[in-house]
């Protein structure tokens, strides 16, 4: 009893951190390059939006994940104008990213649907469903390990295997691709990439793009996956800003953003559960304070008192050509 | 290389910025099947139409006022505060606090205490966020968003707990003492004889607020500390040199900011709602960002662009209810506003400047000549 209500929490928190993790890896990828976006919560939004609602005219869930990742892109385009071509203020124009997204979801889910800025519920091949591992149900009667693989490692959505499948792929791509190297200098001295012959403009706009695509996924695991069956107005509530905090907890890199992402997933999945947190700990929590402590933990670390964190030295920055 | 003319820095540029914006949001009601020329008829009707429309256009205006400030302020010193969604949350509190917990003898008394009270609580706010900028180096923007979640969570918490008076189903505190009831522009008017619709929220804050304009007009403008907050905010090194001290001014450019973000709880907790309720902000925090870009940080830019977004927030309420637009298109529009005033600056500046340098150069020349 006890370890079936741990492997329960411990589920959640995957569930949770999924959306976390890929916009956080998205954000990796975009700031790594030296372009600052908090707009991963807007991102994440409208690909939710897109997801759920062409997930809905068609019926196919993998049209709708397109389609999420199509809004993201859009607005990652955006950012790339606003931030690389015009040198705009990458801070401003992700927050009017974010603003855009909350308005047009509700503004086209009314115009669509009709139902006060939702998507219809989806069923069937409209959302991915949880796929069992093989020799998970066979192994479920081994102890401690057969319910460890059958609840927790088995019986997640196609989009949490790749989440997890992404971390790798993203430390291996900034550490031993020469892509990675460009994409990591384009975000510490692009000057330096510049007189190498390299495009900073468009490295910087391969790194927005592979942020949009993530974002694009993250949303439609929000909207998409199960147990979620469509979008509700405002449903990212704040994601993108914690991923933007993983992100900096993480210190931009790929495997500690694995793990800060776990660690404000669990949180959100006691946030969820109390009950089941008195349960297996006996005390309460304290559901506010919950929500809080990623923020709380996030300004600890910004203030380098646990170690400091060190952003991309060029960003936020865009790049003039020297003449 | 010449610069174009100040006004059509100040005037033309904005202007320009404001009707691509409404291009856009035009385009997008069109796209979901509505008339845009329409749609702006009944937002002009709904918002100023009626002293009862005014009354809505210019509380929405002065929350706008205190918050597009607010973001003004830190602006000057180049620092970006997205908390003053968190702050007038705070400011909230600090209002609530001194209207529920000291006997006011009269409204008056009440309105200084309740506006020291708000600004102090959203000093308190922004202050941690400086220190930490000044002395850490963490960046402000970040650790602003982080404030606003945890003011979102602590008002949770003290709603639903602390202050809720005992048998209360709401998430809210205790009604506000009589005592402490802001006069409203109906009864303000009233006194000099001119009729104004009595439903309407708006209250004597808006004289604060537009109070606050000119105290940081002269502020900025005419005292050492605003030349101080300027320069750095124009060039730190340069005000190092000058022997500015750079933790001072990061410090007090977000107290100000704080307080200024605080003080809008005056109009929308006490002069409104009359008990502070759960998300009593709406979102105002972040429509100052809009109202300090398009008003071009200048505090008088920024009352005429608070209430252009206080039009924007009344005429979308009524075109929300007289048509099939839902409220977000408010959302939508703002969002735009903040696009073309904030990020595609250059965008507009630059061919604007380019048509500028053409038609002046000739002149020039033949100048020389």
């Amino acid at each position: 009893m006890e370890l079936i209500a741990i492997l329960d929490i411990l589920d959640s928190t995957v569930r949770s951190a999924t959306p976390l993790l890929l916009a956080c890896l998205a954000g990796l990828f975009s700031e790594r390059a030296g372009i600052f976006d908090i707009g991963l919560e807007g991102k994440m939004l409208a690909a939710a939006f897109g997801a759920a609602a062409i997930a809905a005219i068609t019926g196919s869930v993998w049209i709708g994940l397109f389609a999420g990742i199509g809004a993201s892109l859009m607005l990652s385009a955006i950012h790339g104008l606003a931030s690389i071509t015009f040198r705009g203020n990458q801070l401003i124009s992700g927050v009017a990213i974010n603003f855009f997204a909350a308005g047009m979801t509700v503004v086209i889910a009314q115009s669509l649907f009709g139902q006060g800025g939702r998507t219809p519920q989806l069923s069937g091949d409209g959302r991915f469903g949880p796929i069992t591992l093989p020799f998970a149900e066979t192994l479920r009667d081994v102890p401690i390990l057969g319910p460890i693989y059958y609840e927790l490692i088995s019986g997640h959505t196609i989009l949490i295997y790749f989440a997890l499948l992404c971390v790798p792929l993203t430390w291996w791509v900034l550490s031993s691709t020469r892509f990675g190297l460009r994409l990591r200098a384009v975000g510490e001295n692009p000057s330096a990439v510049d007189t190498a012959g390299v495009s900073v403009v468009g490295l910087r706009f391969a790194a927005v793009a592979i942020c949009g695509v993530l974002c694009g996924i993250a949303g439609a695991q929000l909207a998409t996956a199960e147990p979620a069956a469509g979008f509700v107005k405002d449903m990212t509530a704040g994601r993108g800003f914690i991923a933007l905090a993983a992100l900096i907890f993480a210190k931009w890199r790929p495997w500690y953003a694995l793990l800060s992402c776990l660690l404000f997933g669990l949180l959100q999945a006691i946030a969820i559960r109390p009950d089941q947190i008195e349960a297996v700990f006996g005390f309460q929590v304290q559901a506010q304070l919950l929500d809080a402590l990623p923020y709380i933990l996030t300004v600890i670390i910004l203030a380098g008192f646990v170690g400091k964190a060190i952003p991309p030295r060029a960003g936020g920055e865009p790049y003039v050509k020297e003449r | 290389m010449k610069k174009m003319p100040k006004w059509a820095d100040v005037v033309l540029i904005p202007l320009i910025s404001l009707l691509l914006a409404a291009f856009f949001s035009g385009l997008v009601i069109w796209a979901i099947g509505e008339n845009p020329i329409e749609a702006l008829q009944i937002m002009i009707k709904g918002a100023t139409g009626s002293t009862y429309a005014w009354g809505y256009t210019l509380y929405y205006a002065t929350n706008f006022i205190f918050t597009g400030l607010a973001v003004s302020v830190a602006f000057h010193a180049r620092l970006f505060n997205i908390g003053g969604e968190g702050q007038a949350m705070l400011g909230g509190l600090g209002v609530a606090l001194a209207c529920l917990f000291i006997p006011w003898p009269h409204w008056g008394l009440a309105l200084v205490g309740a506006s020291i009270g708000g600004a102090l609580f959203g000093v308190a706010w922004a202050i941690v966020p400086a220190f930490l900028q000044a002395k850490r180096g963490s960046h402000i923007v970040i650790t602003t968003i982080m404030f606003n979640f945890m003011a979102a969570a602590l008002l949770n918490y003290l709603l639903i707990g602390l202050l809720k008076p005992k048998g209360s189903m709401d998430v809210a505190t205790a009604k506000f003492p009589e005592a402490t009831h802001l006069p409203n522009i109906h009864e303000i008017l009233g006194v000099v004889g001119i009729p104004f619709s009595k439903a309407t929220p708006a209250n004597i804050s808006l004289l604060i607020g537009m109070a606050a304009c000119v105290a940081l007009w002269a502020l900025i403008w005419h005292t050492r500390l605003g030349y101080e907050i300027r320069s750095f905010g124009r060039s730190e090194p340069a005000a190092k040199y000058a022997g500015i001290n750079r933790t001072k001014i990061i410090i007090v450019a977000m107290m100000i900011s704080g307080g200024l973000a605080g003080m809008m709880a005056v109009n929308n907790v006490m002069g409104e709602a009359e008990r502070l309720v759960l998300n009593a902000v709406e979102g105002a925090g972040f429509i100052g960002i809009a109202v300090a870009l398009m008003g071009r940080s200048h505090p008088f830019g920024v009352f005429l662009a608070a209430i252009l977004f206080g039009f924007l927030y009344q005429g979308g309420a009524e075109l929300a209810f007289a048509t099939s637009i839902p409220r977000e298109m408010i959302v939508v529009i703002q969002s735009l506003v903040i696009l073309f005033t904030g990020a595609f600056d250059n965008m507009v500046r630059a061919p604007v400047e380019k048509l500028f340098m053409k038609f002046q150069r000739p002149s020039q020349s033949a100048l020389v000549e």
